[in-house]
């Protein structure tokens, strides 16, 4: 059994199902985008998906083995996580910051040719090397959103995990990120990414999981799951879907529903 | 500048203010008087020299604690009084003078430990298992408070003005008159403290990215807040008692060592610890060699240089973040 995936996952707050016998399953090369309204629980299910929440019941698993059961380190290693809300704390330079996405795959003080080129390999995946020397907290939105994706994919992770990277950037940026994930996903890593932009999800995903209200809607293919009915079911808004000149499909809202 | 030379020329500072250390004072010894047969050989071996030598163990010891602080809690404000460690030691050490135990060299040292240690313990019960970093800074401020409190009402309620006097005297801090048994006591004592804070180095690094990226990457929030409760412990335990309350030194020196190595936190303890040594050190020397009428108190020299520093280094935040 390869990939991530949740089974039965219920996780409470104060008495309040935020997931309620969720069951996800992601697979490998394949970008999964995870869908719904505020408050569905999106970014809760992508941190049990990461083992930084237990859930009160359920498993989440990777390939097989509890993620929770995971050695620390070995977690990291293969699944890499890009938060919500990156923060950089202190003045640290570009290069120092991708190379902390090292940090499972080091033991000790040294660095390994292996290190060395993983974090080449990101600086080039995602374009910054004319950064290199910046001070993290002196760059534009759209370049440090590139510098923070650089950090995971330097874990070189089988998984990779990330909660709205497309919050707060312009159109450009956001189809740089999406690029970026798209190309991990065909180099054969399993990407799942918590959305808000259905047009995103229509871009790139190839799987979509539609949660509301901690429930799962639908998931599946992103054809099948992201129809006009479904979309109404999920955020209660009449949208029409449509096919552009270049044969892709966007969605347009026409308002709310009653 | 790269770690390694700064920390040389560090060491090297640290080598040069040392030798002055041992030369300045009320009587200056020169060079030519450093022979056994000399009698003021006697000054430089039984009181200058360990005098020396626990400037340079607590000065590391205090800026190490302050690096290691404000690398776990992400804020270049934090300092060793934060985690309310320094004030409980200091309790502890005050109830041993307030009860008359201060007759015996190792009374005053033990309940400076046994202060710190208890405060180690209520933080980590209040702040949990969770390691969350803002429990624990609470924490840490509501114990620092209490304890003061506490020190307070011991002072209110001492038996006799000798006692008030000899508390107050004592919180103030100095490195007059200490003696190879106090080095003794707090040179093994740091030295274990900073192993501890050494090996949460790389942790510090990932916590640059905040808590949820550090987890995800296989940081261990709870190993790392113990290892940092103990090293900081330990070395302000041992700090407190040696030489009673040394303020600001956590908190100035690794501000100015980020601004010559960088951000990244491993990179700021080792010159952190090297420029506490010797910033105490010359603060001590000074302490001596300014004629005042009765020898300036380190503690109160280092909050006469501190407070105005923490005010500016306040401001200078206050308008970057406006």
């Amino acid at each position: 059994m390869t990939g991530l995936a949740a089974n039965g996952l219920t996780v409470r707050f104060g008495g309040r199902a935020v997931l309620d016998r969720v069951d996800v399953a992601c697979a490998p090369g394949r970008l999964t985008a995870l869908l719904g309204p505020n408050g569905a629980g999106k970014s809760t299910l992508l941190a049990c998906l990461a083992g930084l929440r237990e859930p009160d019941e359920g498993i989440a698993t990777l390939d097989g083995t509890g993620v929770l059961a995971l050695d620390r380190r070995e977690r990291g290693r293969r699944v890499g996580l890009l938060p919500q809300t990156p923060d950089v704390h202190w003045d640290i330079d570009v290069a120092t910051l991708v190379e902390l996405g090292r940090f499972p795959h080091r033991a000790g003080w040294g660095r390994s040719p292996a290190d060395a080129a993983a974090v080449e390999h990101a600086i080039a995946a995602t374009d910054i090397a004319a950064l290199r020397h910046r001070v993290v907290n002196t760059l534009s939105g759209g370049e440090r959103s590139r510098v923070l994706l650089a950090r995971v994919l330097a874990g070189e992770p089988a998984w990779l995990l990330a909660d709205e990277p497309l919050a707060s950037l312009d159109p450009a940026h956001q189809l740089d990120v999406l690029a970026v994930l798209k190309a991990a996903a065909a180099a054969g890593a399993g990407v799942v990414v918590v959305l808000h932009d259905l047009n995103h999800a229509l871009h790139v995903a190839d799987d979509v999981v539609l949660l509301r209200d901690g429930r799962v809607v639908a998931a599946g293919p992103v054809d099948a799951v992201l129809t006009e009915a479904r979309i109404a079911e999920t955020y209660g808004v009449a949208t029409e879907i449509g096919t552009a000149r270049d044969g892709s499909r966007f969605v347009v809202t026409l308002g709310r529903i009653g | 500048m790269s770690v390694a030379r700064f920390s040389l020329l560090l060491v090297l500072a640290i080598v040069a203010a040392a030798a002055l250390s041992l030369i300045a004072g009320k009587v200056w010894v020169p060079f030519d008087a450093w022979r056994a047969t000399d009698p003021r050989w006697l000054i430089i071996a039984e009181l200058r020299l360990p005098r020396t030598v626990l400037a340079i163990v607590i000065g590391a010891a205090l800026g190490l604690s302050g690096a290691a602080m404000q690398g776990y809690l992400r804020n270049p404000l934090a300092d060793p009084g934060l985690f309310g460690v320094s004030a409980g030691a200091a309790l502890g050490a005050v109830l041993s003078l307030y009860f008359g135990f201060a007759v015996s060299a190792l009374v005053l040292p033990a309940f400076a430990l046994a202060g710190a240690a208890g405060t180690m313990l209520i933080l980590a019960l209040l702040a949990g298992r969770s390691g969350s970093l803002i429990v624990f800074a609470l924490a840490g401020v509501i114990v620092s408070s209490v304890a003061g409190s506490l020190t307070a009402l011991a002072i209110s309620v001492a038996p006799t003005p000798f006692a008030v006097s000899e508390i107050i005297t004592w919180l103030m801090g100095a490195l007059t008159d200490r003696s190879w048994d106090d080095v003794k006591i707090a040179l093994p004592l740091v030295a274990l403290g900073a192993v501890m804070i050494a090996a949460t180095a790389r942790s510090l690094d990932a916590l640059t990215l905040g808590e949820a990226a550090a987890r995800s990457m296989g940081v261990d929030l709870a190993r790392l807040q113990w290892l940092i409760v103990g090293g900081v412990g330990l070395c302000i335990g041992a700090s407190v008692a040696a030489a009673g309350i040394i303020g600001f030194v956590g908190l100035m020196v690794p501000h100015m060592v980020r601004r010559v190595v960088g951000g990244r936190p491993s990179a700021t303890l080792l010159p952190s610890a090297l420029g506490g040594a010797l910033l105490l050190l010359l603060a001590d020397i000074a302490c001596r060699a300014i004629p005042t009428v009765s020898e300036l108190r380190l503690g109160i020299a280092m909050a006469l240089l501190g407070g105005p520093f923490f005010l500016w280094l306040l401001a200078s935040m206050r308008r970057s973040l406006a």
